[in-house]
């Protein structure tokens, strides 16, 4: 009983630090602090998918763990490369 | 078995209440801090040990209770820290060549001089590349006409 209430309480916490994260999303001036936040609500998804895991005693989400960071990096590094130069696939010379 | 579970949920409880709290501190981070680079300084450090606390503690929590070790959860892991760090230098490399200002309060810049003669490199670079690319596409035309 105190094991639920602890681990939903953790979720409360990640809902927090999502709910600043999305301040910093809609009012960062550039947009390097956006995909930052962005970054950093992907990894928080993770966290809380793991918890959820432990709340619904499953085995099930593991997968998608390793998805959301798989999915969250390669993201990232798309608008940060469309950011540093205009273009995400370069054409070859 | 009772008091292997009982065990599983402390470890797990704990490690995964630190890995929130820890996301949360990460989180004011980014909220409080002056400039891209600090806010990235605190996006990827703690909220990196957050996660990991709380994945480690998921781990835990079923190896010790169930005694299901999950290599997937081990390899998401090892993925996450191999590729946040990555991440955050990367967003803050297109922020600097994207011109993000430093905080009014920061006092040293050591990467400007470097950036400035590394720049002027590649802008002659870019220009090789047009030039190679519009001759090329002359030639075709040449041969097309031919």
């Amino acid at each position: 009983m105190i094991f639920k209430t602890v681990l939903v309480i953790a979720l409360c916490i990640l809902v927090l630090a999502m709910l600043a994260n999305l301040y910093r999303i809609i009012k960062g001036p550039s947009s390097a602090d956006r995909v930052q936040a962005l970054d950093s609500i992907g990894i928080i998804l993770i966290a809380s998918t793991a918890v959820f895991s432990v709340l619904l005693h499953t085995h099930a989400f593991f997968d998608l763990i390793l998805l959301i960071g798989i999915l969250s990096f390669i993201g990232t590094v798309a608008f940060a490369r469309f950011i540093e130069r205009g273009v995400v696939i370069e054409r070859k010379r | 078995m009772n008091v292997n579970g009982e065990i599983g949920e402390v470890v797990g409880a704990v490690l995964i209440l630190i890995g929130a709290i820890f996301s949360l501190i990460s989180a004011i981070g980014i909220v409080r801090l002056p400039d891209v680079y600090t806010r990235s300084h605190a996006a990827s450090k703690s909220s990196t040990l957050g996660v990991l606390c709380a994945l480690l503690g998921t781990l835990l929590y079923f190896l010790i209770s169930d005694g299901f070790f999950s290599i997937r959860l081990v390899l998401g892991i090892f993925f996450v820290f191999l590729t946040a760090p990555v991440a955050a230098h990367v967003i803050c490399r297109a922020a600097y060549r994207d011109q993000v200002p430093l905080a009014d309060q920061s006092v040293q810049d050591e990467l400007k001089d470097y950036y400035m003669e590394n720049e002027i490199v590649e802008v002659e670079d870019k220009a090789e590349i047009v030039n190679y690319q519009t001759t090329r596409d002359k030639e075709a035309l040449w041969i097309d006409q031919k």
